[in-house]
């Protein structure tokens, strides 16, 4: 978590200096990404919204990987086509992040469905298999879109082992959760689908952890999807595109920083364990030597140079149609005429 | 075998030779409304061959999440090609671009959606619609649209072990109308490929799907009344479409008639003439013509007035090949 918060920070602040071009902070919800991956098996796939950037750096991405997508040179996995934060990992079953909000919610039940069917084919076979559950982000202004109801009915009636993970950190953007639902939050729409459903502390990592544990549990035995809803303060702005004190105000960040940063929490946790017994200089020891490592990843990032030109018109399809091998050389021949313009 | 056993043959073949193919969507598990899907479940299995909530993004999002997990095999039904709409984001913005925006760490290559498309004679608004020129301008995915039963089979079998998204329109009127020798075994026809139907020299016709049996009777009225020559050519696949092989009938022929369904403006028909004119300007010996529905929603009682008909069409070759020999 120390991590994140320091990888967020300085991010941020190279995309006010400019070096990228765009960067979002999971600053206030830290505990969510890494207290739901810690209850998760390496089998599971996740399919988040984009400010669970956590579970990934829990997964194993590197801070040299996650540097390289934010300024899209040649080691980027997504081969620069892609926003910052925009990532994904095949090896760490992180499926790649896309801007449309609510769209991943049904994909993730054809995830879970495959998963379950994997898992019934090799029983059948007698062989040793891995269970596994897909698990879902969004936050609550997702919730209000076609493909949360889509998706949430969609995985009750094919009886699908998915995790529903709600961050309610009580804004999309501007839009408080006053304009967002009239209900009892995202929760109360459970029983209505038929679904079991959990709602935790979003700031605290082992109740948000303990869910996942036991919904995971739930989701296997049960064949069925369960939605959490963890709830959250987004202490951080929108994205760097949003000035987040323009429709709220500075105290109320204020309040939820000091009152239930859930950085603190744990911090506090470790300080008071008998096991640990960690002291402000131990974290500090911790945060200095993070920052040294997310300033070395990042100029080590932004010294590499961009993707090929070629990666522009590969994996559009499979092959490469007539019609845009065409576009390429028209392209490479334009830029052969005018070098220094481009 | 008519189309929709052909359609039901082909799946039979899918679900048989691979083990991770689904079929779902409304109404499928019971055979479907236009039985496409007939005795699938009851040899399949309710795991493999099931209904749905009445909810076509779930529909598509369920596909690609299903296809993006080793390689499985989707297919997928919109009950109309007109109900295809509340899907379109998925498609649009996550089918299409799925394996771009992950830099090919990830597909949904196997996923195949199937829905019936076109006019039907009494279908009005939303029965009747040809939404192919809205996904052709999509990179990333490939829409088919087969003319026939043996065609439909090969197309239908290609398009769901094409490691592409594909959007595979079936056109309605041909489900019991259309009646083929179709091959029993397994066979394919190429996708991105067009196909000749009939050879000629004075005049290329171009269509797609069930539009080219109103094209071959306006062929055939050509022939019989002015004896005209015309080249008859199945575009098959819309994206990516065989550029070569229009180009070369025009090329030859000097003259080129587009014909389908959808309304004429922005419709498929404008991608083809702008690119046969940047291809063939010095061939053409006259200006191509569009015959295409009007710019106005499917009506139900006008059907007969709307659609781009064997005469309208007739009337169009005619023209085409007048104006070139006045010009000469």
């Amino acid at each position: 978590m120390i991590r994140l918060r320091e990888m967020d920070t300085i991010f941020q602040n190279s995309q006010r200096q400019g070096r990228f071009s765009f960067y979002m902070t999971c600053r206030g919800e830290e505990a969510i990404p890494f207290g739901a991956a810690t209850a998760l098996e390496s089998q599971d796939v996740v399919l988040a919204q984009y400010r669970e950037q956590g579970v990934l750096m829990w997964r194993g991405f590197s801070l040299q990987q996650f540097s390289d997508q934010c300024y899209s040179n040649e080691s980027d996995l997504g081969k620069g086509r892609q926003m910052p934060v925009h990532y994904g990992s095949r090896a760490l079953n992180y499926q790649t992040i896309s801007s449309c909000l609510g769209t991943q919610i049904p994909q993730a039940v054809g995830v879970a469905y495959s998963l379950k069917l994997s898992a019934a084919n090799a029983t059948d076979d007698g062989r040793e298999t891995k269970k596994a559950v897909s698990l879902c982000f969004f936050g609550e202004g997702c919730s209000s879109t076609n493909d949360f109801h889509s998706g949430l009915n969609l995985s009750a009636t094919l009886k699908c082992p998915v995790i529903f993970f709600c961050r309610n950190n009580g804004y999309a953007i501007s839009t408080s959760v006053k304009e967002q639902y009239a209900g009892d939050g995202v929760i109360s729409r459970a029983p209505g689908y038929g679904m079991a459903a959990i709602r935790v502390d979003g700031n605290d990592v082992f109740a948000v952890h303990a869910a996942v544990r036991e919904a995971r549990i739930y989701a296997l035995e049960n064949n069925a999807p369960i939605l959490i809803e963890a709830m959250s303060y987004r202490c951080g702005h929108h994205s760097t595109s949003d000035d987040s004190f323009r429709y709220r105000s500075v105290e109320e960040v204020q309040h939820f920083a000091n009152e239930s940063d859930p950085l603190i929490r744990l911090q506090n946790f470790l300080k008071h364990h008998k096991y640990d017994n960690m002291t402000d200089d131990d974290f500090r020891i911790m945060v200095e030597d993070e920052k040294k490592a997310i300033l070395y990843a990042m100029r080590k990032a932004e010294r590499k140079p961009k993707p090929s030109l070629e990666d522009l018109f590969t994996d559009v399809y499979n092959e490469m149609p007539p019609s845009l091998k065409a576009q390429q050389n028209q392209l490479n021949e334009h830029i052969a005429k005018y070098p220094d313009s481009y | 075998m008519n189309l929709f056993t052909a359609i039901n043959n082909a799946l039979f073949i899918a679900l048989e030779t691979d083990p991770s193919s689904i079929v779902f969507g409304q109404d499928v598990a019971f055979g479907g409304v236009f039985r496409c899907t007939q005795n699938l479940q009851e040899e399949f299995g309710p795991d493999r061959v099931f209904n749905t909530p009445l909810n076509e993004s779930s529909i598509a999002g369920l596909a690609i999440g299903y296809a993006s997990m080793s390689g499985g095999t989707a297919i997928g039904e919109m009950q109309f090609a007109d109900y295809m709409f509340p899907a379109f984001d998925q498609i649009v913005n996550e089918m299409s671009k799925f394996r771009y925006r992950s830099g090919n760490q990830w597909n949904c290559g196997g996923v195949t959606l199937r829905s019936p498309c076109g006019a039907v004679g009494h279908g009005g608004h939303y029965h009747s619609q040809s939404p192919e020129a809205f996904l052709t301008h999509c990179p990333g995915i490939v829409v088919v649209m087969p003319r026939g039963p043996k065609a439909a089979k090969g197309l239908l079998l290609s398009s769901i072990r094409s490691k592409d998204p594909v959007i595979f329109l079936e056109p309605k009127a041909l489900y019991r109308a259309a009646v083929e020798d179709v091959p029993v075994e397994d066979y394919e026809v190429e996708l991105g490929k067009a196909e000749v139907m009939r050879e000629g020299s004075d005049v290329t016709v171009l269509g797609w799907g069930g539009h080219l049996r109103v094209l071959e009777q306006a062929c055939d009225l050509s022939k019989e009344n002015d004896g005209i020559s015309c080249e008859l050519i199945d575009l098959q696949t819309l994206t990516p479409w065989d550029i070569e092989c229009v180009t070369n009938s025009v090329n030859k022929t000097g003259k080129l008639i587009v014909s389908h369904e959808a309304p004429v403006t922005s419709g498929f028909g404008a991608e083809v003439v702008a690119t046969v004119q940047a291809e063939c300007f010095y061939s053409l010996e006259s200006p191509i013509q569009r015959v295409c529905g009007l710019d106005t929603p499917f009506p139900l009682v006008f059907e007969k007035y709307y659609i781009p008909d064997k005469l309208k069409n007739y009337e169009a070759i005619k023209t085409v090949v007048e104006s070139a020999n006045n010009n000469n």
